[in-house]
């Protein structure tokens, strides 16, 4: 085939795969990190900072401690693995599924975050008065939270979306490298690198800097609309 | 050189440094890049050319394509051993190593293991046994899945088993697939094998030899540490070591 953009197929082939565990990612992320961030927000629980840490754990922990452990617990031996053996649906690792796990896991703190930091600025104010007003706690959250805490969702969105995209020990360490189902971007670079194709390696590279910085971008230049709103207001 | 460039100042101190600390330091010190597949009998072989010479020697463990690029780009290596013939000579090409310092310090010998104690793993495993998983190394970046590959090609078992093919980026990785039992079988190196009699040596005649070439780069020519070093694995006391841990040397090897 011949090269669009400088890139094969193989390239493409990873850069649509990549898309595809992004956007998969990003969606689960928010289902699962908003009640986590509202729980969070919210509660007066004595757990808070054991969830909280736990919550934050990914930021801090290399992604080869994550993957090796990861590829243990998803084993045939591991927990997780087990589990899923018992299922009738295998074992995770070397496959689209397992991946989606495992950046789901390794992006929590980067959705749950900004979600909390929004939903925590709001207070409890705009709550009370719609409770006052009679809005059920459904109704609240859907009315007055999500609209006031739009900012915070965006940049968890974003957040979400590029990290998952930019990973690559998780990934390295339990994918197996198979195309179009685990090779992403970050790995095929790696492996453009390694075996001495700086010309696609570069390509491939150019391509990542340049989405990200535009996706760093819209996220400052977000930010910085806001800020301007709310000084107006 | 007549003109020096203000950046070089701090170059020159460092090199003046170097020269003034050099003849307090009688050993010589030595940065060696290792293939992953070579290193655990290279830690027994330093460990017996550092009590023979008196020299402290660094190692580096990693892949092979990973060092090149590293040397290409200035990494302060002295002796580099690459898992295959090519990298070498690449950099003898580039002038970023010594042209007569190559030489084959093993070759490689590839089993296919299981980490599961029960299975026997013999040359009709692949085509008897049903399985989900199977490890090999990249077949671009590391001479053991180059080799699997030809080895999976010529019992003719590329199409039977290609969906199967779980890739790992060295033959660490690989190994810590089979290992973990995340795949039931893979091709890993024999020298990472605890115990050769569980998995199936393959004959060296279903592959080409994974011929393991090092040489000493540019920047350790006046380090004579590095030369003591590369003629230590040369010698007879080095292959046994060497032997011990699965490979052959250049000796006992049919010549390709």
């Amino acid at each position: 085939m011949e090269p669009i953009l400088g890139l094969t197929a193989e390239d493409w082939q990873a850069i649509s795969l990549t898309i595809r565990l992004a956007s998969l990612v990003t969606v689960i992320l928010l289902i699962i990190a908003t009640p986590v961030a509202w729980w969070l927000t919210t509660t007066q629980s004595k757990l808070k900072p054991i969830i909280g840490a736990i919550v934050a754990l990914p930021l801090v922990l290399p992604p080869t401690v994550i993957g090796f452990y990861l590829l243990i617990a998803m084993g045939p031996n591991g927990p997780v693995g087990e589990f899923t053996q018992s299922l009738g649906i295998g074992t995770l690792p070397f496959t689209f599924t397992g991946l989606v796990i495992a950046s789901v896991i390794y992006s929590f703190p980067f959705v749950v975050q900004p979600i909390q930091n929004s939903l925590e600025a709001l207070g409890k104010r705009p709550l009370e008065v719609a409770a006052t007003l009679g809005a059920s706690r459904f109704d609240t959250f859907f009315t007055v939270v999500l609209p006031l805490a739009k900012p915070g969702f965006i940049t968890a969105t974003i957040l979400g979306f590029a990290h998952t995209v930019g990973e690559f020990g998780v990934i390295l360490m339990i994918g197996g490298n198979i195309p179009g189902e685990t090779q992403v971007i970050s790995v095929l670079i790696y492996e453009h690198v390694e075996s001495l194709q700086y010309a696609q390696a570069h390509s491939l590279s150019a391509g990542m800097i340049i989405f990200s910085f535009i996706v760093l971008l819209i996220l400052y230049g977000f930010n910085q609309k806001q800020k301007t709103i709310r000084v107006i207001n | 050189m007549c003109r020096f460039s203000p950046l070089s100042l701090p170059l020159i101190c460092m090199s003046f440094f170097c020269f003034v600390l050099s003849p307090i330091v009688s050993a010589g010190n030595l940065k060696v890049a290792v293939a992953a597949n070579f290193i655990a009998p290279m830690h027994k072989l330093i460990a017996d050319f550092e009590q023979q010479s008196n020299h402290q020697v660094t190692l580096v463990s990693g892949s092979s394509g990973r060092f090149f690029a590293q040397i290409y780009h200035g990494a302060p290596f002295d002796v580099f051993l690459s898992a295959d013939a090519e990298k070498p000579k690449k950099l003898v090409d580039l002038g970023l190593a010594i042209p007569n310092s190559v030489f084959t310090y093993a070759y490689g010998r590839l089993v296919l293991w299981s980490a599961d104690r029960k299975q026997e793993v013999n040359a009709k495993t692949l085509s008897e046994k049903s399985f989900n998983h199977l490890a090999i190394a990249n077949a671009k970046l590391a001479p053991y899945g180059k080799a699997a590959k030809e080895v999976l090609l010529q019992l003719g078992l590329v199409k039977q088993t290609r969906t199967k093919w779980v890739v790992g980026e060295n033959i660490s990785q690989t190994y810590q697939f089979v290992a973990s039992q995340n795949a039931e079988y893979g091709f890993i190196a024999a020298s990472q094998v605890p115990n050769l009699k569980q998995g199936w040596l393959v004959p060296e005649n279903l592959h080409q030899a994974i011929q393991q070439d090092a040489v000493i780069l540019t920047r350790a020519k006046e380090n004579s540490a590095a030369f003591e070093l590369v003629e230590y694995l040369q010698s007879p006391s080095a292959a046994v070591i060497i032997q011990d841990y699965g490979y052959q040397v250049a000796s006992t090897s049919p010549v390709h």
